[in-house]
């Protein structure tokens, strides 16, 4: 097999790097704290090396979705098999995993927001040794998220991330760390329960052909569930349209929309970021919240084809209070991280409208879209935590004139901040433009009435602006030391990417585009009961 | 493309990126480089140079109309059967570009050499350098795309340059207020221009000026979605040209440093919302043309009125550009569209004068601006006081200057619109403003300069400017005399400019054209008879109702419109000067008019009022369902939980263990009962087993 290192293929390396980064952590002597710090730095650039290999090797033009010859990198065989378990009959769960344009831009962000967290992550002080073997661990979950193609291994790894997560926030947080830590806990247990419940239904629904043994079984095989012939005509979810098709989409949109998340299921976010420590607020927002859009993308859109033709308009409303209603609370805080948390479901509520379109240019603006707020988000976060660092307070109205005591950081931050006003020439201009160009086209009024958000953003995002770095700078601040070197090297390939994507989007859509125009052709043409694409 | 075609590209440009090299140089290197500022203002010279070339080469010796250089830029393919989603880009030149080509460099060029002397020993000196370089960059971008993406694209930025320029003393808090308003006022009226476009680019798949004209040629966008489309991206010129309602950003952008007050916010940035408007001329419907009118000439008035109360000389200016842009816009309006671009091209010349030589009043008064601790200041800066007369007499519109040509221009096209429509109150408001602006030009000169000095211990520290901030106001002063722009003095039809800029034809379906413009005539002109052929000279002039009113009313308008300057001049001279009439008595007597104006007719009182303490109120609103209706739900539902946890921990205490519990002990109950059965005497047993026997035979029996 091609793509292989050491007999073991790429997106296995990719997954479990951080794994052996973990148990190497593990060994080592607890006072050794730096030693750990350099085992997870060294787990995740070799991560992150591994992704620049992939993204090399990556060839655009192929398709993806449900036709297993579109996806690159495929690693596939028998993880468990169980012949005959009581009424389960023969179980059979693959070690399935690929990459098609869906997924890269994902594995390339979740690669990339993993290394700039072990920075950020450099002067954690308490229990080192948990700390990273943990969140080595949720790299893991992460990556697996967006290479796994197995429901049932999917659904493993959306698991085995949370359990991290949870510990993470709840040990290293802030002084609400456990309320904010069994919020986040619960809440999205009680997603997974419904994605585990949706998961079993498409299990007794489906059967293919064992290719060994040439006998029909059930399977977890989420390319063999996107055909429609591949249900067993009397069962639960078989047929186009029916009532328990819905009840299933909507169930499995629950799931993943508390991960996005979508109001009202968003209430979770700004608690678990106000929290987290800074590390993890960056990859809460600039990995976490994507799988949930992923999940749309990878698993319900192409599964239920026929509910989200029928639910495109509603989740296009969605998209819009998202916007709007995110927009309108950001402008309302005084506590910066939860300003941004709530600017994040503002943002992501472009990838919803832009997905709900389901034409060439919205789906493709909303996953550009997911990459883009992954790295501008996460650069918002880094940049909080580097006052928060200095000044142990994130009150926006305790601040003013730090521009002056602190230039190259204010530099990074107008950056960031201009990008997150949608500006042109930086990466989400171009994302939330093809977005709106899709929306419109499929639901114009919708469209009209969330680009209010572009007011609305600039509003609140050069008020912070104001509030934080110009003016007068209060004389408790006067000894602030400008961004360090440390800082420099977490934030400057955030910003590299951010001005780069904004000038050449090219560079990420084309290895997309074929990917994205087959789902959205996929959708309409197996949505409406036409035919069966290969 | 021919040879010189594709080298007049690739020097456009050059020109675009020169400055923009400008402020990546100076971002990053700002400090290690000595003399930054000369660097940037060499590349705009250099720029204007290189402009100048490209300019004479398109007007005088090509024929084409525009040159194009276009590139896909993005491509995402498309499913089978159905069009692929691509966005093509690119720059194009045709007189208009090329003409703004170099009064944006020229402006630019000039600026920043005022600059060298005005903002000398600033604290963030290279800081102003780059973001002037990142402007002229972005303007530039504006006037070379030949598409609405890129345009929007520049639009945006010199949007943010103007942000960041006008709060480059951020320290104050007014400034950075003055920014953040100018950006977010400008967003409202981009709001518009961004849905006008998605409505252009879903109908047409292009973001290209020739494809989308062509497209609406062909019918695919016509009737009330044309029309509002047409609005929606005049929208944008409303909030950058400043146009009413979006207008009250630009008194505030004053905050910024005036050279930057003179390119951004007079000259170029400004101009630009107008030369938008002139860019999609030609799919714009009659009734989009009669908003865009109307819009003008209100703004024009309220404006005007505003500046004749404002004591800061800036204040005034800015009033005053607000009005003159007004003026423009007015001019597209009235399908007088080459009028309103030479006006755009003769304000930027004398305007930005106007602004340079406050400027240079503001440096010598020590960043003095109130007009009324000013006055007598004529002696002591002659050229600057000269130049400012200049440049008054041209925005006044008096013969011989170059802004007599232009705002006549509009003014004819305003008169012969109003004739032909029926709107009367166009043309009514156009000569009323005429009025008002010699008046309040004149008033801002003899309070500056004339009478008496107020402030003695400014006046005495007072002295002429330098020479790198003189020389700028004399170009600009010459600039403004007619010789410039066409050979006769009083009718600029023959002169290169107006004959190099033609109204374009108009692509939208006739019934939504202004009547005359497809009523056409046919006029013959007799030519001198020639021996053996009868009509041999004649000449046939392509004509229509809109020309023929124009020719008629031309010199009625001229004079009304001189007749007005010159009492507006003269009013000013007896108010301020001869003070034949007191200004504060008249003040008194017209107090409640007085403070409406003074107060700007309450335009920002309202606002915040309105928009601004709706947005809070919403956001508060918001935040609060957020943290207790909605988050409450989900505390409720925990909470919730927990009650009925614990009331499930009490049932299975009491109810299901106490079960348990309760068979245990009825189990030990009958237990200890039926011990004592077990006596362990063989009779008592030999008892049990025959009762047994006997109960077992009998209901064996039964069966």
């Amino acid at each position: 097999m091609q793509y292989q290192f050491l007999g073991i293929g790429y997106l296995t390396w990719i997954t479990f790097l951080p794994i052996l980064g973990m148990a190497v952590v593990l060994l080592i002597p607890r006072a050794n704290t730096s030693a750990m710090k350099w085992t997870a730095l060294a787990a995740t650039v070799l991560q992150l090396v591994v992704a620049a290999v992939i993204w090399i090797n990556f060839k655009p033009g192929l398709t993806g979705i449900n036709d297993p010859n579109g996806f690159q990198f495929v690693e596939k065989f028998r993880w468990i098999d169980l012949p005959g378990v009581a009424w389960f009959g023969h179980v059979a769960v693959d070690y399935f995993l690929g990459i098609d344009g869906l997924s890269i831009p994902m594995v390339i962000l979740t690669a990339l927001i993993s290394f700039v967290g072990v920075i950020a992550s450099w002067n954690i002080n308490k229990s080192q040794k948990g700390y990273f073997a943990l969140y080595l661990l949720l790299d893991t979950g992460m990556m697996g998220v967006f290479v796994a193609l197995d429901m049932f291994l999917f659904y493993v790894f959306w698991e085995l991330m949370l359990l991290p997560m949870y510990f993470l926030i709840g040990v290293w947080g802030g002084p609400r760390r456990e309320y904010a830590a069994i919020k986040f806990f619960l809440y999205t247990l009680f997603g997974s329960v419904l994605i585990l419940l949706v998961m079993l239904a498409l299990y007794f629904s489906v059967s293919i052909k064992d290719p060994a043994t040439g006998q029909a079984m059930h399977t977890f095989d989420m390319l063999a569930m996107m055909n429609p012939q591949n249900f067993d005509p009397n069962s639960l979810l078989a047929g186009i349209g029916t009532y328990w098709r819905y009840v299933a989409f909507i169930a499995l949109f629950i799931g993943f929309a508390i991960k996005v998340p979508i109001f009202p299921f968003h209430t979770w976010l700004p608690d678990a970021h106000v929290e987290a420590p800074t590390a993890i607020s960056v990859i809460l927002a600039g990995v976490l919240l994507k799988m949930g859009t992923y999940g749309f993308l990878r698993v319900s859109f192409p599964i239920f084809p026929d509910a989200i033709l029928k639910f495109a308009y509603p989740l296009a409303i969605l998209g819009f209070i998202n916007i709007v209603y995110g927009a309108l609370c950001a402008m309302a805080q005084t506590d910066f991280k939860k300003l941004i948390a709530y600017s994040s479901i503002s943002h992501m509520g472009v990838v919803l409208l832009g997905i709900a379109a389901l034409n060439t240019q919205g789906v493709a603006g909303g996953v550009l879209q997911m990459f883009n707020h992954g790295i501008v988000t996460a650069m918002l976060f880094l940049i909080v935590g580097v006052i928060y660092d200095r000044a142990h307070t994130r009150g926006l109205n305790e601040f003013g004139g730090l521009a002056n005591q602190m230039p190259v950081y204010t530099g990074i931050m107008t950056v960031a901040f201009f990008a997150a006003i949608g500006l042109p020439g930086l990466s989400e201009f171009i994302s939330e433009l093809l977005s709106y160009l899709g929306a419109f086209q499929a639901f114009r009024w919708v469209a009209i009435f969330s680009s209010v958000g572009i007011v609305l953003t600039a509003g609140y995002m050069l008020w912070t602006l104001q509030r934080v770095f110009l003016g007068q700078l209060p004389e408790k601040w006067k000894g602030l030391p400008d961004v360090n070197g440390r800082e420099l090297v977490a934030l400057v390939p955030l910003m590299v990417v951010v001005i780069l994507l904004g000038v050449f989007p090219s560079i990420m859509l084309n290895p997309m585009s074929s990917t994205l125009n087959h789902l959205v052709d996929f959708v309409h043409k197996v949505g409406t009961g036409l035919t069966a694409v290969k | 493309m021919a040879p010189i075609e594709t080298t007049l590209i690739q020097l456009a440009l050059t020109v675009l990126l020169l400055p923009l090299a400008g402020f990546v140089l100076l971002i990053f290197f700002g400090k290690r480089i000595r003399r930054q500022d000369l660097i940037e203002t060499g590349l705009l010279f250099v720029a204007l140079a290189i402009s100048i070339y490209i300019m004479v080469q398109k007007v005088f010796f090509i024929s084409a109309p525009q040159i194009d250089f276009t590139f896909r830029w993005l491509d995402l393919g498309g499913m089978i059967g159905r069009p692929g989603f691509t966005i093509d880009l690119g720059i194009a030149i045709d007189n208009i570009a090329a003409i703004m080509l170099v009064v944006v460099t020229l402006i630019s060029a000039l600026v920043h050499t005022f600059s060298l002397g005005y903002m000398q020993g600033d604290v963030r000196y290279s800081r102003y350098y780059a973001y002037l370089g990142l402007f002229s960059f972005s303007m530039l971008g504006i006037v070379l795309s030949n598409n609405l993406l890129l345009m929007y694209v520049f639009w945006e930025l010199v949007g943010i340059s103007s942000y960041l320029l006008i709060g480059h003393w951020y320290e104050k808090k007014s400034a950075s207020d003055a920014g953040k308003k100018a950006f977010i006022v400008n967003r409202i009226g981009d709001f518009g221009f961004f849905i006008g476009i998605m409505i252009v680019f879903t109908q047409l798949h292009t973001f290209l000026f020739s494809g989308i004209f062509s497209g609406i040629a062909q019918g695919q966008l016509s009737g009330p979605l044309l029309t509002a489309a047409g609005i929606l991206i005049f929208c944008g010129a409303v909030g950058k040209s400043a146009q009413f309602p979006l207008h009250v950003w630009l008194p505030d952008a004053m905050e910024g440093p005036t050279p930057v007050s003179a390119l951004i916010h007079a000259a170029t940035m400004v101009a630009a919302g107008v030369y938008l408007i002139a860019r999609v001329f030609p799919m714009l419907t009659a009734e989009a043309l009669t908003l865009i009118a109307y819009t003008g000439a209100i703004t024009a008035f309220i404006s005007a009125t505003i500046a004749v109360t404002q004591n800061d000389i800036k204040k005034v200016l800015a009033y005053s550009t607000i009005s003159q842009l007004g003026y423009m816009v007015m001019g597209l309006g009235v399908d007088a569209y080459s009028a309103g671009f030479f006006h755009l091209v003769t304000h930027a010349a004398f305007k930005a004068g106007l602004f340079l030589a406050s400027g240079s009043v503001i440096y010598a008064m020590h960043h003095e601006q109130d007009m009324r601790q000013m006055g007598g200041l004529r002696k002591k800066m002659p050229i600057t006081y000269w130049t400012f007369v200049i440049f008054s007499l041209s925005i006044s519109g008096i013969p011989l200057t170059s802004g007599f040509l232009s705002k006549d221009s509009i003014l004819a096209g305003a008169l012969a619109y109003g004739l032909l429509s029926g709107n009367y109150l166009i043309p009514i408001i156009g000569y009323a403003v005429v009025f008002l602006t010699a008046m309040y030009m004149f008033r801002l000169i003899i309070m500056t300069f004339h009478g008496e000095p107020r402030d003695v211990h400014k006046f005495e520290h007072a002295k002429e400017s330098p020479k790198v901030m003189t020389v700028p106001l004399i170009v600009l002063a010459m600039l403004s005399f007619f010789v410039f722009y066409s050979f006769n003095p009083l009718n600029p039809d023959k002169g290169w400019l107006l004959e190099s800029v033609k109204k374009p034809e108009s692509v939208v379906p006739s019934y939504q054209k202004y009547s005359w413009d497809f009523l056409h005539v046919q006029l013959v002109e007799k030519g001198a008879e020639q021996p053996g052929v009868t009509g041999g000279g004649d000449k046939t002039i392509n004509t229509n109702p809109y020309e023929m009113e124009l020719e008629r009313i031309h010199y009625t308008g001229l004079e009304l419109s001189l007749f007005l300057a010159s009492l507006g001049i003269l009013t000013a001279f007896l108010i301020y000067h001869w003070k034949k009439i007191d200004a504060e008595k008249l003040k008194q007597r017209v107090k409640p008019l007085y403070n409406f104006l003074y107060n700007k007719w309450y335009f920002d009182e309202l606002y915040g009022a309105t928009a601004v303490a709706g947005t809070l109120f919403l956001s508060k609103t918001f935040a609060w369902f957020d943290g207790n209706v909605i988050d409450g739900a989900v505390n409720g539902a925990a909470s919730l939980t927990r009650v009925w946890s614990s009331f499930s921990g009490k049932f299975d205490h009491y109810i299901v263990d106490g079960l348990v519990n309760f068979s245990a002990w009825f189990t030990g109950l009958l237990g200890r009962g039926t011990r004592r059965v077990q006596t362990g005497r063989v009779q008592t047993y030999i008892i049990f087993a025959l009762i047994g026997v006997i109960v077992i035979f009998y209901v064996f029996k039964q069966f």
